[in-house]
């Protein structure tokens, strides 16, 4: 088994990375989030991830973090979101990739609310299109340029 | 002096700073801020509920505990630590937001982060949804079972429960089982080609946390010992937590 980037080549679909506050700043630091792009890099293609500024440990919270999705104060949880909202507009990336729950469903519903035009995806999603080993109900997140891609059993779509 | 000042007569009678100062490590550096605010340019919070890092923090050293103690913006820190990051004096002002959470009685706080910590409690899952272990399992059955036979490359992967001896314990937020079990799937296509030897846990399976968010600390600890405990009665090396 070995991840490469080659469906990307043709396609050139760019990918910025949301790096998660948990893991990296209160964690583990730059070598994690070093990690992290030596996957992403492997699996889109080095030429492909748009970084925001600022990133790694000194990367903004999207917001979605210490509770604030369930807290109920939604007006200002989309205004502190804004921020990262502009953030991933300025790379113009089609994908903002996001390494967990939180991150993932404030990025999305951000992305959704200030009508902006790119996807939130998981890491699991792009490790499995890469490998060819991604179905066709496994495509939740990934928006219709890459529906359609490296489909494997595409028989058994719903 | 200009009328607007904050006159503060006699010998201070905050607690809510000193409180925290005794209970965190190195006392927070909560008495050693320069007032730069490179907190709070950095903040995506700066400017809610018209506070931000440095002003909630000059507060609490003013002692005005029944302000910091009562503002909802605690609620809308998310604790991230980028404030303590940028901050030369390294001052924790996220612990301070914390324990202010904490001071609130438990039925002020925000409802949907306490009712997501007591639907952990209901059961030993410690999901946030309230779903039960036999729900958890069915579903993982299940949905390992349909795409074992619908994409027959993955005939012999697994998705192990209460497995043994297992080196991984792996947990899992309850938003795939409960309401996109597809989205289970690719990480253990993963697991299964890189040959992981892996295991969820029937008991404390669930990812989340919000009693920590909740600042409910009693509840926090029980949640993470069910998890805990599963892990260590398994047997497990390594507890992976994906959240």
């Amino acid at each position: 088994m070995k991840v490469n980037s080659d469906w990307n080549k043709e396609l050139g679909v760019t990918f910025t990375i949301q790096d998660p506050c948990q893991i990296v700043r209160k964690g583990f630091g730059d070598a994690v989030a070093d990690d992290l792009r030596f996957v992403i890099e492997s699996v889109v293609g080095k030429e492909n991830v748009i970084e925001m500024t600022p990133n790694k440990s000194n990367n903004y919270c999207c917001g979605g973090g210490g509770g604030f999705l369930q807290s109920g104060h939604t007006e200002e949880r989309r205004q502190y979101g804004k921020i990262k909202f502009n953030q991933i507009m300025a790379t113009g990336a089609d994908y903002c990739i996001t390494g967990c729950h939180n991150c993932h469903a404030q990025v999305h519903d951000i992305g959704h609310h200030f009508g902006g035009a790119f996807s939130t995806v998981h890491i699991w999603t792009l490790i499995c299109l890469s490998l060819g080993i991604l179905g066709p109900n496994e495509r939740a997140y990934l928006g219709d340029d890459l529906k359609e891609v490296n489909v494997f059993h595409p028989e058994t779509a719903l | 002096m200009p009328e607007s000042s904050i006159t503060i007569k006699g010998k201070k009678n905050s607690s809510f700073i000193d409180t925290v100062k005794e209970i965190i490590p190195e006392g927070g550096n909560l008495n050693l801020c320069l007032t730069c605010g490179a907190c709070v340019s950095g903040c995506p919070a700066t400017g809610l509920a018209d506070m931000d890092p440095r002003k909630f923090l000059r507060m609490c050293a003013m002692g005005l505990d029944e302000e910091v103690t009562t503002t909802p913006w605690v609620w809308m820190c998310t604790m991230c630590q980028r404030c303590v990051y940028v901050c030369p004096m390294k001052i924790d002002i996220p612990q301070l937001v914390y324990n202010a959470r904490a001071t609130w009685p438990r039925d002020k706080r925000p409802s949907g982060i306490r009712n997501s910590c007591d639907m952990a409690l209901r059961n030993d899952s410690n999901s946030a949804m309230g779903t039960a272990p036999d729900d958890f399992i069915f579903v993982v059955q299940d949905v390992l079972e349909e795409y074992r036979e619908s994409q027959p490359e993955f005939k012999d992967m697994v998705a192990p429960i209460d497995k043994q001896g297992a080196h991984f314990f792996l947990n899992q937020n309850s938003r795939e089982p409960v309401t996109e079990p597809d989205e289970l799937v690719p990480l253990w296509k993963i697991l299964h080609l890189a040959g992981v030897d892996w295991t969820y846990g029937s008991k404390g399976w669930a990812a989340e946390n919000y009693c920590l968010f909740l600042a409910d600390n009693d509840s926090w600890e029980h949640v993470t010992r069910v998890s805990a405990n599963q892990a260590n009665q398994l047997g497990n090396k390594v507890f992976l937590n994906t959240e």
